[in-house]
This record gives C-alpha cells, sequence and structure tokens, in this order.
C-alpha cells in the first residue's frame, strides 16, 4: 500500500479489481456491466475504505458511469461504457464548475476544450477526464492527449489521488443528451458523496474493530488495558456514533436511486455527519492504540488519513450542512458559487 | 432493510394522512405523566389501538390489531403523526414495556388478565426495581419475597418509582432464593397497588412535579400465580424488560417528533424578532442534530428488520439507549438556546397542557436528564456496550461484590 500510494495507481492492482468486476458494478448489463445499484456499489466502497485500497473508485467506478448514462448520447454510450465496465477506460471526475463562477469554468468550442481544473477526482491512471463546463454541458478528454498537461495535487491521504489539469484548446466530445445537465451535475455529486461516506465508514469500522482487538491484547499496570472503564467507555461511545452511519448510508444510497425527493437532502447529511463521526472515531481509536496509534510502524494512520479526506472532499460538513438548509428552504438559495448562473430550476 | 413504498405502504401512508385529517382536531394533547391520563386521552387512544396506530402488532385475542410485523409500517404511521404534531397516544411503561414482555414470558392467565387494558392505557404499571441500596447494581436487590402456602409475602423498599401514586400495577423484583448465588435469587412478581400492606410516599424531582416515589412493602400477600416466570427467573424476565425498556427510552419516533418541534420553534421570530434559524451557529448545530436523527431512525428499522428475521442484533441494539437519550438531551437544549435569553422562563402549571414553550422545553429538558440516569446510567450503558457488545473484559471488582458464579449473562449490572 505504501509503494502504490506514492505512485497514486497500481496496474496489477486494479487489474485484480477488474476481475472482481468493481469498475463494472454500475454499468448497465446492456453495455458489459453489471447493472448494480448504489447501494451494492456503496457495500464495495465501505470494503475498499475498510482495506485503504489504493485505487481509484468513487469517480471511476461511481461517478463516471453515473455522468455517462446521464448524459451521453446511445452512440457514446455504447462505444465507452463497455470499456469502462472492462476497467481498460478509466474517467477522472471535475466537476469544479459547481463550485467556481462561470466565467471561470472551462468552455467549449468547435471541439476544442479550454480552461483550468482543480480537484479532479481518480486523475493518477485515468485515460480520460469528464469535464463541467460553465454552460451546464460536459466534455471527455483524453487524459494524455495534445493540450492536456495534470499534475498530481499532494492529499493527505495518498491512497486516492487528486490533481489539477490544465486545458489548452485539447480536442475533447461534448456530452450534450441531459435534460437537465446542473441537475446531473449535482446528481453525479451526490452518488459519489455517498461513496466517499461508505469509504469513511468502512475505514472508520477498521480502526474500531482494530482499537478492540488492541485493547484486549495490551497489558498495563497488570491488567489488560481494555478492562480500564476510561477506554472501554471512549470504544462503547465510538461504536455508538459509528453503527446507525451504516443505516443512513444504505437509506441514502437507495433513496438515490429510487430517485426519492429527499434523496439530495440525505446524500447532505450522510455526507456531513458521517465526516464528522469518522473523525470523531478515527481520534478515538488512535489514542486508544497509544504510541502505536501514532507510529508508522502499524500503519493505522493510513486509515486516519482515509477519513480525512474522504471529510473534505466533494463537501466539507460545514457546506453539506448549507446546502441540507437551502434544500429545505431554511436559508435562501445558495449563492453564485454553488449553484453557477444559468442553472436550470 | 428494504425501505422503498410498496403500494400497500403508499395505502397506509394515505390511511394515515386520512386519518389525520378526520380525527386529528379532537386529539388531546398528553401531559407530562406526573397526573394520571384522563378521558379525554384515554378515549382517544382507544380509537388508535382500534385503528392499528398503537399496539398494531398485539395479537387480536389480547386487545391489539393482530397486524403482522412490518418494518416500515410503524415507521409511516409515526410520521404521519409526527408531522401533524398529533399525539400517537400512550408510550407509557404498560404499552411499551409491560405488554411485550408478558407477551413473550408471561402464562396464558397473565396475558389474558392484563394485556388488553395495558395497551388500552386503562392499566397503569409502575416498575419497582431500585432499590436505596441497588441502583446501577439492579442485581443487589434486597426487598424479599417468603413463599407462604399459596402466597408469597413481600417485605422490604423501593425507591425512585415512577408514577406508583397513580399507577394500579406494580411488577417488583425481589429475592425469593437468599442463598442462591446474587443474580440467581431473584424472582419477578406482578400485583396490585391496592393489595393490603402497600405505602407510597412521593419524592419531589427537579422539575418540581410529581413523578416519582418511595414504596414500602409490609407484609403484602401476592398469590404464587402472580410470579412471570418461575423462582429464581426474576433478573430473566427483567432482562427482557429492560431491553423493551432500552428501545422505549431511545425511541426515534419521539426523538422524530422533538425534531419537528424544534424546527417550528427555530423558524418562528421570538419577540425580539430574532428567527433562530438565522444565526448560523444554532442552524449548524440543528442539522447536526437532524442527520443524527435520521440516523438512528434508519438504525432503528435496521433493528426491527433484525429483529423480524430472528437475527440477534447485539452491539446494535446495546447502543440505542445511549444514542437516542443523548440525542434527545441535545435537542431540547439547542431550544433552549433558541429561544435566546427568554430561555430561562420555568413556570409549571399544575396542567402541563398550560405551559408556555419555554417552561415544556425546560421540563423536556430537566426530564431528558432524568432519562439519561434512569434505565441504567449511560456510565452503565457503555460497561454494557463496551463489555457484551465489543467483548471487553469486565472491570476486576471487590471479592466481595462477586456473585458466587460469573458466567456469561450473570456478570453485569442492570443489563
Ligand atoms: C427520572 C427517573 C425515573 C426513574 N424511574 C424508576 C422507576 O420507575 N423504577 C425504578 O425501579 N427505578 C427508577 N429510577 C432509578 C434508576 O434506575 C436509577 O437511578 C439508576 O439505575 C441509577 O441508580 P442510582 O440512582 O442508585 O445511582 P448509582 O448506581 O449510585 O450511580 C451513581 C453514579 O455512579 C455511576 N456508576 C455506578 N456504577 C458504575 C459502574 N459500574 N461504572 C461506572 N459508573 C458507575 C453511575 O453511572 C452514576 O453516575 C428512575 C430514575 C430516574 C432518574
Amino acid at each position: 500500500m505504501r509503494a502504490v500510494a506514492q505512485r497514486g495507481f497500481d496496474m496489477a492492482l486494479w487489474r485484480e479489481l477488474q476481475a472482481l468486476g468493481v469498475p463494472a458494478l454500475r454499468v448497465p448489463e446492456a453495455h458489459g456491466g453489471l447493472g448494480l445499484g448504489l447501494l451494492d456499489a456503496a457495500v464495495a466502497a465501505e470494503a475498499l475504505g475498510s482495506g485503504s485500497v489504493p485505487a481509484p473508485f468513487a469517480g471511476v467506478a461511481v461517478m463516471a458511469p453515473a455522468w455517462v448514462k446521464g448524459a451521453a448520447s446511445a452512440t457514446q454510450q455504447a462505444e465507452w461504457l463497455p470499456r469502462m465496465a472492462s476497467g481498460e477506460m478509466r474517467v477522472a471526475i471535475a466537476l469544479d464548475a459547481l463550485e467556481c463562477a462561470a466565467a471561470r469554468a472551462p468552455s467549449m468550442s468547435a471541439h476544442a476544450l479550454t480552461g483550468q481544473v482543480s480537484g479532479v477526482l481518480d486523475a493518477a491512471g485515468a485515460t480520460h477526464c469528464l469535464v463541467l463546463l460553465g454552460d451546464g454541458r460536459t466534455a471527455l478528454v483524453a487524459a494524455d492527449g495534445r493540450g492536456v498537461s495534470v499534475q498530481a495535487q499532494a492529499n493527505i491521504d495518498g491512497t486516492r489521488s487528486v490533481a489539477d489539469i490544465s486545458i489548452d484548446a485539447a480536442p475533447a466530445v461534448p456530452l450534450d443528451t441531459a435534460a437537465d445537465p446542473w441537475a446531473l451535475a449535482h446528481r453525479v455529486r451526490d452518488a459519489g458523496r455517498i461513496a466517499l461516506a461508505a469509504d469513511a465508514i468502512g475505514a472508520a469500522q477498521h480502526m474500531l474493530d482494530s482499537a478492540v482487538a488492541w485493547a484486549g491484547e495490551r497489558v498495563q499496570f497488570g491488567r489488560v488495558i481494555g478492562s480500564f472503564q476510561g477506554l472501554k467507555h471512549t470504544l462503547a461511545e465510538a461504536v455508538t456514533l459509528l453503527e446507525p452511519c451504516r443505516a443512513l448510508l444504505w437509506q441514502a444510497a437507495h433513496a438515490h436511486d429510487q430517485n426519492a425527493d429527499d434523496a439530495p437532502l440525505l446524500a447532505c447529511h450522510l455526507k456531513a455527519h458521517v465526516g464528522d463521526v469518522t473523525r470523531e472515531v478515527a481520534r478515538m481509536t488512535t489514542e486508544a492504540h497509544g504510541g502505536m496509534g501514532f507510529t508508522d510502524l502499524l500503519g493505522l494512520h493510513h486509515w486516519f488519513k482515509r477519513c480525512a479526506f474522504d471529510r473534505q472532499f466533494l463537501g466539507t460538513p460545514a457546506q453539506c450542512r448549507d446546502e441540507a438548509a437551502s434544500l429545505q428552504g431554511w436559508i435562501s438559495p445558495l449563492p453564485v458559487a454553488v449553484r453557477p448562473t444559468g442553472a436550470t430550476a | 432493510m428494504d425501505l422503498s413504498l410498496s403500494e400497500k405502504h403508499q395505502a397506509l401512508a394515505d390511511e394515515v394522512a386520512q386519518f389525520l385529517a378526520r380525527h386529528g382536531a379532537r386529539a388531546p394533547k398528553p401531559h407530562a405523566g406526573h397526573q394520571p391520563p384522563d378521558e379525554r386521552m384515554l378515549d382517544w387512544h382507544a380509537l388508535l389501538v382500534e385503528h392499528g396506530y398503537s399496539s398494531r402488532t398485539v395479537p387480536r385475542a389480547y386487545g391489539g390489531f393482530g397486524a403482522a410485523p412490518d418494518v416500515l409500517e410503524g415507521a409511516i404511521i409515526a410520521e404521519g403523526f409526527a408531522r401533524a404534531g398529533v399525539w400517537q397516544g400512550f408510550t407509557n411503561q404498560g404499552v411499551r414495556m409491560v405488554a411485550p414482555t408478558l407477551l413473550e414470558v408471561g402464562t396464558e392467565a397473565q396475558k389474558r388478565d392484563y394485556v388488553r387494558p395495558t395497551i388500552l392505557g386503562r392499566m397503569l404499571w409502575c416498575q419497582g426495581y431500585s432499590e436505596p441500596g441497588a441502583g446501577s447494581d439492579l442485581a443487589s436487590v434486597q426487598t424479599r419475597a417468603v413463599r407462604d402456602g399459596d402466597d408469597y409475602v413481600i417485605n422490604g423498599q423501593k425507591i425512585w418509582t415512577s408514577f406508583a401514586h397513580y399507577a394500579h400495577m406494580i411488577y417488583v423484583l425481589c429475592r425469593t432464593e437468599p442463598d442462591r448465588p446474587k443474580h440467581a435469587g431473584l424472582s419477578y412478581l406482578v400485583l396490585s397497588m391496592k393489595t393490603p400492606g402497600i405505602e407510597v410516599r412521593p419524592l419531589p424531582n427537579m422539575t418540581g412535579r410529581r413523578e416519582f416515589n418511595e414504596v414500602f412493602f409490609t407484609d403484602v400477600r401476592v398469590p404464587a400465580g402472580q410470579m412471570v416466570m418461575g423462582p429464581g427467573d426474576g433478573w430473566k424476565v427483567a432482562q427482557v424488560n429492560l431491553k423493551h425498556e432500552r428501545m422505549k427510552l431511545g425511541d426515534p419516533d419521539k426523538i422524530v417528533q422533538r425534531l419537528h418541534r424544534l424546527v417550528t420553534l427555530m423558524r418562528t421570530p421570538q419577540a425580539d424578532g430574532r428567527v433562530a434559524m438565522q444565526q448560523p451557529e444554532l442552524r449548524a448545530r440543528l442539522l447536526q442534530l437532524q442527520a443524527e436523527a435520521a440516523a438512528l431512525r434508519a438504525h432503528h428499522l435496521r433493528l426491527l428488520t433484525e429483529q423480524a428475521q430472528d437475527i440477534d442484533s447485539g452491539v446494535k441494539r446495546l447502543i440505542v439507549k445511549l444514542a437516542g437519550t443523548g440525542l434527545l438531551w441535545r435537542l431540547s437544549a439547542l431550544a433552549i438556546d433558541a429561544f435566546g435569553e427568554p430561555g430561562l422562563r420555568y413556570a409549571p402549571h399544575v396542567d402541563a397542557s398550560d405551559d408556555d414553550q419555554v417552561t415544556v422545553w425546560n421540563f423536556d429538558h430537566m426530564h431528558d436528564l432524568g432519562m439519561l440516569i434512569g434505565g441504567g446510567t449511560s456510565h452503565i450503558q457503555k460497561n454494557i456496550i463496551a463489555e457484551r457488545g465489543l467483548g471487553l473484559p469486565p472491570e476486576p471488582r471487590a471479592a466481595s461484590a462477586l456473585p458466587a458464579t460469573t458466567s456469561g449473562d450473570h456478570h453485569r449490572i442492570r443489563s
């Protein structure tokens, strides 16, 4: 894991995930995928988080298929989706036009794409990138094509990759069949939020399991440390915080697939709440390990960092709560920075 | 955990909405529990039982609605009532703890005699567990019941007995086999509060309302048939009852109702014109609690699903009281903060339905603190979660406190 974390993408590991069907999860069966729901993807994400697996998932395997299904023409889907299912085509996600003013977002003229995007998810090892444009349309650009330059961003986690991409008149293909492209972009982001929350739950659960095992073995003052009430209560609080997150995750993932009215609100709540809970659980469980939790020897910090990444990316708790308030009409709709001008309602 | 609304469920949601539209306006406002229910409350509750909106799964033979357990039905009904702000009937100890316990482990005669009046709210119960010397360490109770012919004769004292001043019945955990180890020497008796030899003395609590009491037993005679399960099985019955108590105290329906009240409060301009929802700090706290409530509600559905499939939920069930009571406490704390300085008001009336909003929230807030203690304190909940749920070793104990056998379930307190 350490080695991969430094390189960003490992082909051998990716082939193993491919063999398990991971990239095919969310691709329809008609296009050679498994046609499974977001709930299934969430279960997979939890397992990947629990192993702190250094491989792309939320972007490449969850958001990209959703975006292509929602915005690409039938011909494009027939061309791309089977290759995405096989894991051969790996599509990074550039959604930051959702966050910046339209004027600063990438734009396209005559099949040439120009602009700067940052916070591109799953960029390492990607063959392509889906880019949200300032006018709500989407473009697909080859990651190693002419006029495209990818700069990896250093991030706390390292088991997943985020990059800045500068694009200068690069050849690109428009995807423009979505009836409401902004709504689609938000939906794609919701799916990503759910996948990241699932990942964080898996990572925090791993830390908790590890802390419980450690507390049952380590002896101090002639006693197993798990018999000290201070530690016992900390771990009891941790499980009490964490366990209900899983049911909330399932509910949010299910609502997303059913297009339920409250799906966006649930995704916001999930992302915010899991972000807070997993930070707390990661702290408690690291402390429970003492110096062993802090050192690189055990490597527990990889899971700590996994939680940290999942919390910050695609909407921090504070940001998601603002959105949740606005979705419920408790505050006026969020400013341009979140809902770009020209958004079709 | 299946969360999609089938046609059947949609039909139930519509049915509930229609019921509420037709009858909702005449639902009484419940009072806080320091007084016995009045006829209006009893009538309303009977209507709910008849429609299956309370005691839905209790068999018809015992006065219930007889519905098959269904995870979503209960949630749909509760959500409908909470949204409409209509009282969903009694959730007292009888309805939520005693009836399910008797249905699980009672004799046929006990079920026949007690379940129907209990779920209708006409037979009210109180819990005779705690004693001056036995709180968290519940299994150390000293109240004695001695067999004499066909009867048991009870002597001793209970304390903190909620509602004993108007309850019709009491369930008592007492020692019948003094020679047996701590937990194995207990039995569980149910009896009328009118039985000669019972004396009830009120104990004031911090809310200023009379809710709990001391109960003294002097040569109280009870037929042996009033025992639930057998002599020495008292701890087992108490476990069944405590399982339901934990669920009652962490009830997501109550949390959802609270949340609806809190949202309304926070959107309403206060006397000074301020709207709490416009204050970022208060709003952020509300949003945190709203997500937590959503998680607990989903978690509850998960537990009900597992229960219907006979799956042992283990630690997932044990966390419910700690999580739920902690959340309720933080919800009422936020309400008081939302009032600003006027949040200091507390002027309870004799009849709680006359109380002003701030008083009601202050009452709830103090009551919530009581609920962090009652039913096993938060510390004890954490011991249980850690030891029984996570499998961590018990604390070493003073030799004299050790029961003669320390096997499995028996090493724990109020658990
Ligand atoms: C509002 C209310 C209603 C109640 N209603 C009823 C009722 O109807 N019937 C009834 O029988 N009882 C009732 N009770 C009593 C309740 O169950 C007890 O108060 C509770 O179990 C605690 O026991 P105690 O008061 O003796 O406190 P103690 O057991 O003396 O506890 C005092 C403190 O010590 C801590 N403590 C004790 N043991 C441990 C341990 N092993 N590890 C860590 N900390 C520990 C406790 O957490 C607490 O903080 C009610 C209580 C309240 C507050």
